[in-house]
């Protein structure tokens, strides 16, 4: 299976996004970069976290204007699987490619620690080989990961099971409304998320819980 | 020609930057503070000399970038 991972300046998780598609798929994804106005013909492309235009403006905003956003969006109309985690998720938000927003966190601190997540419905692409309610652990690393959506948007994303992943067990680190760490969108095939799976694929890493989201979203067996 | 935009959160979003100032506020010992809300400015000189297509413009640079509409209001003046 193959895989894309879009480039930005001011990235600066794209060689853990690269490294872990590399492991998990065998073959080193696509890399392109942001005045780039195709994508080759992959099956998923990721946009890896880190602080794109130095978060000028508001996270994610100067990015989510730039050409490869536009050749993002075309794919995802097409169906093509997208990932997007932590600035990832913003620039997928800010081009409007999933809704609500994310906003400074609410204890106004960056946080960086392990959290756990849990599986609320294992029922797409991405989460497929994980159980329904399963806790698994992962990395968080962010300023702004305190998602928001407007009263009308929450209800549509929850009745709709669009809410991929949840902060358990009170380690929620940023505010963000219902516990939302990842969502996905209507056509279920673009995926936003604030922790960072890529960084937990490998006994190196101490845990794997990560990989499954990989190895679901590329098809490939565990 | 210059315009001034400001964004402003939307009633209904929090803003823990705000929430921080008003306490600071307080702590300040300035009495009688409610609610802070955090916003942005944004001075932006201009070519054009028809007010109308710039008030138009203006609208769409903060449709299109300067405010999130998710959570953002914004006002365009025009000096």
């Amino acid at each position: 299976m193959k895989s894309a991972v879009v480039l930005l300046p001011g990235l600066n998780r794209d060689r853990d996004m690269i490294a872990a598609l590399t492991k998990i798929s065998g073959r080193a994804p696509a890399t392109v970069w942001q005045t780039d106005t195709e994508i080759p013909d992959v099956d998923l492309i990721a946009i890896p976290g880190g602080f794109s235009f130095g978060d000028y403006l508001r996270c994610g905003a100067i990015a989510a204007r730039m050409p490869v956003m536009r050749a993002v969006a075309e794919k995802a109309a097409k169906g093509v699987m997208v990932i997007g985690v932590c600035n990832g998720f913003q620039i997928l938000v800010e081009a409007g490619l999933l809704p609500g927003a994310l906003m400074r966190n609410s204890s106004l601190k960056f946080v960086c620690r392990q959290v756990k997540l849990e599986i609320a419905n294992a029922n797409t692409m991405f989460t497929r080989r994980y159980k329904p309610g399963q806790i698994i652990r992962s990395p968080v690393a962010h300023h702004d990961g305190n998602y928001f959506a407007d009263a009308e948007t929450l209800a549509r994303l929850e009745g709709e099971g669009q809410v991929m992943f949840r902060y358990a067990e009170g380690t929620n680190p940023n505010g963000s409304i219902n516990d939302i760490a990842g969502i996905v969108s209507e056509k279920g095939n673009v995926l936003g998320l604030m922790p960072h799976p890529e960084n937990l694929i490998e006994a190196a890493h101490g845990g794997s819980d990560g990989r499954a989201l990989f190895e679901g979203a590329l098809g490939i067996a565990a | 020609m210059k315009a001034r935009i400001t964004v402003t959160l939307k009633n209904g979003v929090l803003d823990p930057q705000g929430k921080a100032i008003e306490h600071a506020l307080s702590g300040l010992g300035f009495d009688g503070v409610g609610q802070v809300r955090q916003g942005k400015v944004f001075d932006i000189e201009l070519t054009a000399t028809d007010k109308a297509k710039a008030e138009a413009d203006l609208k769409a640079m903060c449709d299109k970038l300067l405010a999130n509409t998710v959570i953002e209001n914004y006002a365009v003046e025009i000096a």
